[in-house]
């Protein structure tokens, strides 16, 4: 067990130190910092003494090697755009970004649950057509478009619900929160509906193909010869096996919806990470880019991790093959 | 499910090939989809006037020398003052809208297909190889999928690109910029293709076949591309439909994000970028008609997909 | 029911907007301050913000003339042409109630031309200040210094003892890794006191009833909301969310001005937008000219001026929303005449055409521009408008796009043969237009002028502006530079740059040449 976990750990601090390695040597190409940090009185000596300062003229494994050891002291800098340290902003924003993927999450989940589990009971029926046709449409549209769309019609036309930002927030010390308020509650509605379509149809179809998959099992005719409710057989023993599955799935999709939560950040003005990252993309903010991407690969390890150590718990054969490795 | 029907196209007599197509069970349930049917027409118009584009399209709206910017923001089916008609308006360039889209599809779906094909390649020689090899290799490969699929693709092709953009000199940016995106889209979705190979050919690999064909001593590669490989492209084939699909969107999101081709030479994602600054001042149609254009592109291809899924899975029939 | 609660809590919203409205102005605007630090960052944004919790010796008022702030009055030493006598206000308290004196000016000054400020440029004549007495400063320079007053409309003055006693006395350099107290509190003589912020979400401002004015603002409360997205930005005006929209799209100004509760301004900018081209001798990297420069010929550059239709780009691209100029300097400027502002009414693409076979290109050649795309006003719409101009001529050119982080390399490491640039004048004087554009990239000077273009008489004259006191003679040089550069194009201006602010009806805010808008300044009412 604990070999397991330590190879696992292993693998995990690899995985980290390779996207950091990628990020960082991405980033020196994504543009100048230096053309975006001086403004348009700045002389030529300016860019030269901000480069040797902020050590872009170093050698790149000098830069990447500084970076590391900083990161693992907690340092991850100064922002170039705020000068606030960015541990200190990523803290700041998390909070926003998190709400925002739990609520589509939640979302998701039971709506794309519920319409999987009635396409499934009803394969052939006129509705699941529609409903499976409709889901193909949310994807179908990119999400900047659905966003602006949502906004055009809720907020401009209808003035039903706010177009932007977050709301009121409630300051819990270390946790600032959107959702103890009713306009905090309001602005979350439309970002949230935007960034679930995508997990919404994802789900939806993974669920209608575990279930379709599940009830042509042999205990389930079992069951029904048995002469078990159709009621009892779909939600007691059909959907429970199906959900597995998807709660995994869905668990190891929520890093990508904190990343993915990029464009609808942007759109909706969500004061999260994502958005963070994007205005630190235009001005080349060095700093908070690396630090954005290993937040999300470290979600993604550590959504990993846990899954893996869950299955590794729950699933014997595993146990076994892990011994026979030893 | 059988060779046959996953290879409808295969280079056997023509009449033959056709006739036994019309026979198989795609074909049967393909008439029996009366949404795929639909479907299916709505992509083969649009792709077929996107091929078209030069010699259908009523102007040439790349080649910036015919514009006359006073025909800028013309109404749909209506004619400007200088008596040019626009059947869909123009642009905020005076270019026609119509004539934009069909050009701007060409762009779209070329850099669809290309990217697809592109991690199709990728995706299916890493899969095979890591499936056929095992090991250390193996994990080495998956593991990077795992790292791939864990950030959204539209991340890693915007980072992609920033690099494409700092490797190529300045000048050039603007003529490989098609291909950079066609690189940038496809190396950031070649990770479903490696996946889905790799457990097909992990199966494939136990069959008494493959082990019959390695003991005779044929090539490991033939043994791939020629017994394992057929019978994993069902599921490539779907995969790669839905890849299309979105491969089509990303090039749109990215330039939303304001990566991507030249104004001058709009894709369908830069013609609804351009269109979204007008939502608001009335000229709708600016943005509407590439926006639908787009959706109806990536919805057929979409539901494409979805059949060809059903149908090749022989379970759900 | 569940209707019933939708239709009350959006009664409720409206009803809270409107209450609110009669002090609180919600402000938008596309981008935040980059810092608190006064003297961190030479930038629009930042200092507009900054204006409404710091203040500055002399100011600017929308018509762009200076008028007198912290300084009541300002002069040249009757016995020395090289130092200037600020005479301060009198009666002046900083936020946290401390005296403002010339200490405070003395101080202020030596920090913003320190070595990480980054307004050092703009005091780099300075040789020291002294106070002569508590309300009275005087600043010596290295030579006779006309204009620099000018330069002192976004130097703001701190107070002494609070920056030292948080040891903030060090400039919060771009990219340091220190954490500095004057990046995140503020302590000035300004109209609002800063009661909260985070960065890129939300800054509240409160009124500072301390203040000096006996004309209190009418506005007592500020929330600054940056929101990125021009749709979303105009979405919440539609919507009511905000009261005051600062960075209107221009296609947006009409419906906004059409909508019934809305109001738009619109006022010219301190802000020229014009091409540059390579002028070195050598061929361009994109051109299909290979044995010599094309644009180097200053025919084919009056056959490119001549291409361009100017109306016509106001009228389409610029929806009306811009004032097309024949001269790359606004009309603020010293130095700016009606006669250098006249362009060709109309494209005369014939006589182009006759110009570039003139040059020995009667088939026109290829070259590609670099443009931004997100830095001025419909800045990429312009270019592709001239890229067709130009084409009816036969010049074919390539559009290059990029965000401006990408733009500004190519303009300072002069990578560009052809490119789009947006030029401020901050001090309202030509020779700060010359300095940067005209003369030969050396030292200090030349820093846009990334086309080489190179022409040593006029260098001279360009130096000379700076320490001539002679009003008369300089302005002759003025006027004899701007003749010459006139007559090489050795630029393509296309116009001047018009503002749009967009607000609830009932606020009334006049366009500010520099776009730095004060709040302060806004009244309410019918």
């Amino acid at each position: 067990m604990l070999a397991f976990i330590l190879r696992r750990l292993l693998q995990s601090v690899v995985v980290m130190l390779v996207v950091c390695l990628i990020s960082f040597s991405l980033f020196h190409y994504v543009g100048d910092p230096v053309a975006s940090l001086l403004g348009q009185d700045s002389r030529l000596q300016d860019f030269e003494e901000l480069r040797e300062r902020l050590g872009l003229n170093d050698p790149f494994y000098m830069q990447f090697a500084n970076y590391i050891g900083n990161a693992l002291r907690g340092e991850l800098g100064i922002s170039y755009r705020l000068q606030t340290p960015v541990s200190e902003l990523i803290a700041s924003r998390l909070p926003a970004t998190i709400e925002l993927a739990m609520a589509s999450a939640l979302i998701a989940l039971v709506f794309g649950v519920t319409l999987g589990v009635m396409s499934a009971l009803k394969p052939r029926s006129f509705t699941t057509g529609v409903v499976m046709t409709l889901s193909l449409v949310g994807v179908s549209l990119p999400t900047f478009l659905i966003g602006i769309g949502l906004i055009y019609v809720f907020a401009v036309e209808l003035q039903w619900l706010p177009s932007f930002g977050r709301g009121q927030v409630v300051d819990l010390g270390w946790w600032k929160t959107g959702l103890l308020t009713e306009s905090g509650l309001r602005s979350l509605i439309l970002p949230a509906i935007t960034l679930s379509l995508f997990q919404l149809t994802l789900i939806m179809r993974l669920v209608r193909a575990e279930m379709l998959e599940v009830l042509r099992q042999d205990y389930i005719k079992f069951a029904r010869a048995r002469g078990l409710s159709n009621r009892a057989i779909n939600f007691g023993h059909a959907l429970k096996n199906t959900l597995v599955p998807v709660i995994t799935i869905t668990g190891l999709q929520l890093g990508s919806v904190i990343a993915f939560a990029i464009i609808t950040e942007t759109v909706f003005q969500w004061p999260g990470v994502g958005s963070l990252f994007v205005n630190s993309v235009q001005v080349v903010d060095v700093p908070v880019m690396a630090a954005y991407l290993m937040f999300v690969a470290l979600v993604f390890v550590v959504i990993n991790l846990i899954v893996d150590i869950l299955y590794y718990v729950v699933d014997p054969r595993l146990r076994i093959a892990g011994r026979a490795a030893r | 499910m059988s060779a046959d029907t996953t290879r409808p196209a295969a280079p056997v007599a023509a009449k033959g090939a056709l006739a036994r197509f019309l026979d198989s069970d795609i074909w049967f349930s393909f008439k029996r989809s009366p949404v795929t049917i639909v479907a299916a027409t709505v992509a083969a118009v649009l792709i077929l006037s996107a091929l078209l584009a030069p010699l259908i399209s009523p102007y040439d709206p790349f080649n910036p020398a015919t514009l006359n910017l006073m025909d800028g923001f013309t109404k749909p089916f209506s004619e400007s003052m200088f008596g040019n008609y626009f059947v869909f308006g123009s642009d905020n360039q005076g270019r026609d809208v119509l004539s934009t889209i069909l050009y701007g599809s060409r762009i779209s779906i070329f850099v669809g297909l290309m990217a697809t094909l592109f991690a199709m390649v990728i995706g299916i020689s890493l899969g095979l190889s890591a499936g056929y090899v095992g090991g250390v290799y193996d994990s080495v490969v998956m593991r990077i999928a795992d790292i791939q699929l864990s950030f959204p693709a539209i991340l890693i092709a915007l980072l992609i690109f920033g690099v494409a953009r700092g490797i190529i000199p300045p000048s050039q940016h603007e003529s490989m910029a098609v291909w950079v995106l066609i690189i940038a889209i496809g190396l950031a979705n070649w990770a479903q293709f490696a996946r889905t190979v790799r457990g097909a050919t992990m199966v494939e690999r136990q069959k008494d076949y493959v082990a019959a064909a390695r003991i005779m001593g044929v090539n490991p590669l033939r043994i791939l591309l020629g017994h394992v490989l057929p019978n994993v492209m069902g599921p490539v084939l779907v995969i790669a439909t839905i890849n299309l699909a979105l491969a089509i969107i990303e090039e749109a999101t990215l330039s939303y994000l304001g990566v991507g081709v030249p104004p001058t030479q709009p894709s369908l994602g830069t013609l609804i970028r351009i269109g979204q600054q007008f939502l608001f001042s009335g000229e709708w149609w600016i943005l509407f008609f590439p926006a639908v254009t787009l959706v109806l592109l990536a919805l057929s291809v979409n539901l494409l997909g979805d059949w060809l899924r059903d149908a090749l899975n022989p379970r759900l029939r | 029911m569940k209707k019933l609660l939708l239709a009350t809590s959006a009664f409720a919203l409206v009803a809270a907007a409107s209450a609110a409205s009669a002090e609180t102005l919600r402000w938008a605007r596309a981008s935040d301050a980059l810092t608190l630090d006064p003297h961190s960052q030479n930038q629009g944004v930042t200092h507009t913000f900054a204006h409404h919790i710091y203040e500055t010796l002399v100011d600017r008022d929308v018509e762009g003339n200076l008028i007198p702030r912290l300084a009541t009055e300002w002069s040249v030493k009757a016995d020395d042409p090289t130092v200037w006598v600020f005479k301060l206000r009198q009666g002046v308290k900083f936020h946290d109630g401390a005296d403002f004196t010339a200490e405070d000016v003395v101080f202020s000054l030596d920090r913003a031309r320190s070595e990480k400020s980054n307004l050092k440029q703009l005091h780099a004549a300075v040789q020291g200040a002294t106070a002569v007495d508590d309300h009275t400063v005087e600043v010596k320079l290295a030579g006779p210094s006309p204009l620099y007053p000018n330069n002192l409309t976004n130097t703001f003055i701190m107070d002494k003892g609070w920056t030292e006693k948080n040891n903030a006395v060090t400039v919060q350099q771009a990219g340091s890794t220190d954490d500095n107290y004057s990046v995140r509190n503020t302590n000035g003589t300004g109209h609002y006191v800063l009661e909260s912020r985070d960065p890129d979400v939300r800054s509240v401002l409160k009124v500072f009833e301390g203040h000096w004015d006996a004309k209190k603002p009418q506005i007592t409360e500020i929330i600054y909301l940056p929101i990125a997205d021009a749709a979303t930005r105009v979405a919440a005006l539609l919507s009511g969310e905000v009261d005051l929209v600062q960075d209107v799209p221009v296609q947006d100004v009409e419906r906004l001005a059409g909508t019934d509760t809305l109001t738009v301004t619109t006022g010219p900018e301190n802000r020229v937008i014009y091409f540059g081209y390579k002028m070195t001798d050598a061929p361009l990297k994109s051109s299909n000219v290979t044995d010599k420069n094309p644009v180097a010929n200053p025919k084919v550059r009056e056959a490119m001026h001549l291409a361009i239709d100017r109306n016509a780009i106001k009228q389409v691209v610029m929806r009306g929303q811009s004032i097309p100029t024949g001269v790359a300097t606004p009309p603020f400027v010293n130095g700016w005449t009606p006669e250098l502002d006249a362009y060709p009414e109309k494209a005369d693409v014939a006589k182009a055409k006759a110009l570039l076979a003139e040059a020995g290109y009667p088939d026109g050649f290829t070259i590609t521009l670099d443009t931004p795309n997100n830095r001025y006003v419909n800045d990429e719409a312009i270019s592709q408008a001239v890229v067709g101009m130009l084409g009816q001529i036969g010049i074919k050119v390539t559009l290059a796009s990029r965000p401006i982080t990408q733009h500004s390399p190519l303009i300072q490491n002069a990578e560009t043969d052809f490119y789009l640039l947006g030029w401020g004048v901050p001090t309202f004087d030509s020779a700060y237009i010359f300095n940067d554009l005209i003369h030969t990239k050396s030292g200090h000077y030349g820093a846009y002028n990334p086309g080489g273009y190179t022409n040593p008489e006029l260098d001279k004259q360009i130096e000379s502006l700076a320490t001539e006191v002679d009003v008369e003679k300089r302005n002759a040089t003025i006027a004899a530079i701007w003749a010459k550069v006139q007559e090489d194009r050795v630029l393509l201006p296309i116009h001047n740059q018009v503002l749009a602010y967009a607000m609830k009806k009932g606020i009334n805010l006049a366009v500010h040449p520099e776009n730095q808008p004060r709040i302060y300044e806004v009244t309410v009412g019918q």
